[in-house]
């Protein structure tokens, strides 16, 4: 055994030891990496799974003429000032006869959510047949019952600690007996708009908010980053420091905090052009500023991939320079654009910073319907809920960071279903 | 790229026309009452507004901003207008109609399993300032610890307070309502120069014992449940929604309840106005119908959906005369 092996024997049990820790490290911050993964899911899981569903009280309601002044054969129009309210108090007086005092009236009525008349106006106006009928059927109930009946709430806590008095318990101990509550699966979540009311709160108009903001970056985003990636990556002069300013720029751009973009889009779009605020149209304006850089340099990488050899074949073969990046080049580079535009837009989906500047922060009772109409977005309404004081928003904003998790899962799993199906290795 | 972006932008918006109800902006604290108003007109079949909550100033700088059909109609305050403020807004134009929609109480809380405080604004002072009056009526930098060592009849607890950030509307008024008066109260800081007694009365501890919390008043709210020590400043709304969590502190023996913010007995507590503009009224949808809305009794009455999200109604008489002027759209053309 020579001086040098005998070096290495000695050495060796060292470096092993080095390889094992080293192993271990990476096996530990992948550990604890995906155990913060895990408690962040799971406290928005344990939750938010509760939002979709929704606390309902079934009533017996009397729907003669006494009580809502419009007989059968109504018009819309005296339908819409019948006396549904009162309608619906009687049914609960109703059920709980004992009850007459004023104050406690008002407490038995605060059973039930503010839009139940609403509910059964809408449920008239579609089949007036019911009028001068006893309609039973399961109405939405108030936010704090909801709250209770989920088991957010102590009951054994002294009467003055609670929102809910012994009272009203009372009602929902008999109400429950009786086999009158039920709790639901809230689909008006997905079907409503943004309420101040937890119970009849609903993503939809946020949804399409988010839907509109996104065609407009994509529709602008994509194009522009394209195109600005074909252009430096073939036909802009190399070594050109105008072009290498560009270069610069443009990485930079990644980096700039969102908010800033916010600021610009509010001096250039909103101040400047007139773009009206609060709306899908300048949310998707600033949205795409932020985007073009990720597909910018996505677009670029995955150009440079693609082997010279064959623009080199194409040029060879007498096509021009803009024929051979786009009957080859381009198509070839396709997957890894569409992986780099699906990962920006996922981000863009995301966003909430920048909207906060250009007024989409909003409370907004309709569904935008195009993309000039005023309009929130599915983060900003995770954002509005979680600030407001009713205690039953918390799992709607868990619920709602679901949905928009649900979407970002989607849009990334595409981005990597593309990327396997249509991955070339040259 | 800006080029196509503006000839996209003008060509959707003359395509659409970009016609939609009347805007709101401004203070996030009257947000919650003003949406919910919305929110019943709508119900009730009549155009909703949309609304933005951007703080009382930033609200004032657009409703100010012009008479055009693109500024705002309504702007919500959870102050009185500034004396520049209206001065702007009539330079471009703008004649505010001043509906002042009733009161809001801030609450100095802390856990349901901490100690019971009741404090007066000198002390809240003494435990907050950057700077106090030592005996001898120097300023020096604030030692207190405990609150035992302000007043000994308070609890044996550190003084550690969370509060909402200086861009808050919330803090604006604890300071005005709690802090200038407490400060007035020390004969050594009322001979200072105007702009001294500002200074020390409006500049809170940065030593670590009041902690800036943010604007989201729930987090405040988890904070005091997982530390019984702390005490925590944010609106009367936020603690209703939480009576089971945490508890407010009586200020000058007066504990926090509806009733006594109703009737001024507790100190703590700001009035919440809207403002029209009058330019726009008879011109844009809704607006008349929005304000009829907000100041009719099962609205903003002793016993209306508002005080339900913790508004707290004024005196009938207040609500009468506010009433008439919002009926009238009158003016307001000087403070």
């Amino acid at each position: 055994m020579n001086k040098t092996t005998a070096t290495i024997r000695a050495g060796l049990a060292r470096r092993y030891a080095r390889e094992r820790r080293f192993r271990r490290f990476g096996l530990g911050a992948i550990i604890v990496s995906m155990l913060f993964l895990f408690i962040l899911l799971f406290t928005i899981f344990s939750q938010g799974v509760s939002g979709f569903s929704q606390t309902f009280i079934k009533l017996d309601v009397v729907l003669d003429e006494a009580t809502l002044g419009v007989g059968p054969g109504a018009t819309g129009e005296q339908l819409r000032n019948a006396g549904f309210a009162k309608a619906i108090s009687q049914s609960l007086y109703t059920l709980f006869p004992d009850v007459s005092s004023r104050s406690d009236k008002r407490n038995l009525r605060a059973l039930m959510s503010s839009n139940a008349p609403y509910r059964l106006m809408g449920i008239v106006m579609d089949d007036p047949s019911l009028l001068g009928q006893t309609y039973s059927g399961w109405f939405l109930a108030d936010d704090d019952i909801d709250t209770y009946l989920k088991g957010h709430v102590d009951r054994s806590l002294p009467e003055t600690d609670r929102r809910l008095k012994d009272q009203t318990l009372g009602w929902i101990d008999r109400l429950e007996a009786e086999g009158r509550i039920e709790k639901r699966f809230n689909t008006e979540f997905f079907t409503n708009n943004d309420s101040r009311e937890p119970e009849q709160a609903g993503i939809l108009g946020a949804l399409m908010g988010s839907f509109f903001t996104m065609l407009v970056t994509l529709l602008l985003s994509f194009p522009i980053g394209v195109a600005a990636a074909i252009y430096l990556e073939e036909f802009a002069p190399k070594d050109n420091w105008f072009v290498d300013l560009i270069e610069v720029n443009i990485n930079n751009l990644a980096a700039v905090p969102s908010i800033v973009f916010g600021l610009l889009g509010l001096a250039v779009f909103i101040q400047l052009f007139g773009v009206p605020r609060s709306t899908p149209l300048v949310g998707g304006l600033v949205l795409t500023l932020m985007t073009l850089p990720t597909i910018i340099i996505a677009s670029r990488a995955a150009l440079k991939a693609v082997p010279p050899s064959i623009r080199e074949a194409a040029l060879g073969m007498g096509a021009s320079r803009v024929q051979t990046v786009f009957h080859h080049t381009l198509p070839l580079a396709m997957p890894g654009i569409l992986t780099g535009t699906i990962i920006g837009m996922a981000q863009a989906l995301g966003e909430t910073a920048p909207l906060l500047m250009i007024g989409m922060i909003a409370f907004i009772l309709s569904t935008p319907e195009g993309i000039t109409d005023p309009a929130t977005v599915l983060p900003v309404q995770v954002f509005l809920w979680s600030d407001s004081p009713e205690r039953a928003f918390t799992e709607k904003t868990s619920a709602a960071i679901i949905v928009l998790l649900g979407f970002l899962i989607l849009m990334n799993l595409l981005a990597v279903l593309f990327r396997k199906k249509f991955e070339r290795r040259w | 790229m800006k080029k196509l972006a503006l000839s996209v932008a003008t060509t959707l918006t003359l395509a659409t026309g970009a016609v939609h109800a009347f805007d709101i902006v401004g203070s996030s604290t009257v947000y919650p009452f003003a949406t919910v108003v919305a929110e019943t007109v709508s119900k009730k079949g009549g155009v909703a507004p949309k609304i933005e909550s951007t703080g009382t100033g930033g609200g004032m700088k657009l409703f100010c901003a012009g008479a055009g059909a693109d500024t705002p109609s309504i702007t919500d305050a959870s102050r009185r207008i500034k004396q520049n403020e209206l001065e702007g807004c009539q330079a471009n134009g703008v004649t505010p109609v001043e509906i002042k929609v009733g009161y809001d109480g801030i609450a100095i809380a802390n856990a349901k399993s901490g100690p019971d405080f009741n404090l007066t604004p000198q002390e809240l002072f003494l435990a907050l300032a950057k700077e106090v009056p030592a005996d001898d009526g120097r300023l020096v930098a604030n030692p207190y610890r405990n609150w035992k060592d302000i007043n000994a009849e308070l609890p044996d607890e550190n003084i550690e307070v969370l509060g909402p950030p200086p861009t808050s509307g919330t803090r604006d008024a604890f300071v005005e309502l709690v802090m200038d008066k407490g400060c007035e109260a020390f004969d050594s800081i009322k001979n200072a120069g105007p702009d001294e007694v500002k200074r020390i009365c409006n500049t809170l501890r940065e030593d670590g014992a009041f902690i800036e919390a943010g604007e989201n008043d729930n987090l405040i709210v988890q904070k005091l449940e997982a530390n019984p020590k702390a005490l925590g400043i944010f609106g009367f709304s936020f603690l209703e929604q939480n009576s089971d969590k945490v508890k407010g502190a009586s200020i000058n023996g007066q504990a926090i309840t509806f009733e006594n913010i109703a009737s001024g007995a507790y100190p703590v507590s700001r009035p919440l106005y809207i403002y029209v503009k009058k330019e726009h009224v008879g011109k844009v949808d809704g607006i008349e119908v929005f304000v009829n809305e907000f100041t009719s009794d099962t609205a903003w009455g002793d016993e209306g959906y508002l005080t339900d999200k913790g508004m707290i109604p004024m005196p009938a008489d207040e609500r009468q005369q506010f009433a008439d002027d919002a009926k009238a759209m009158k003016g307001l053309s000087s403070l």
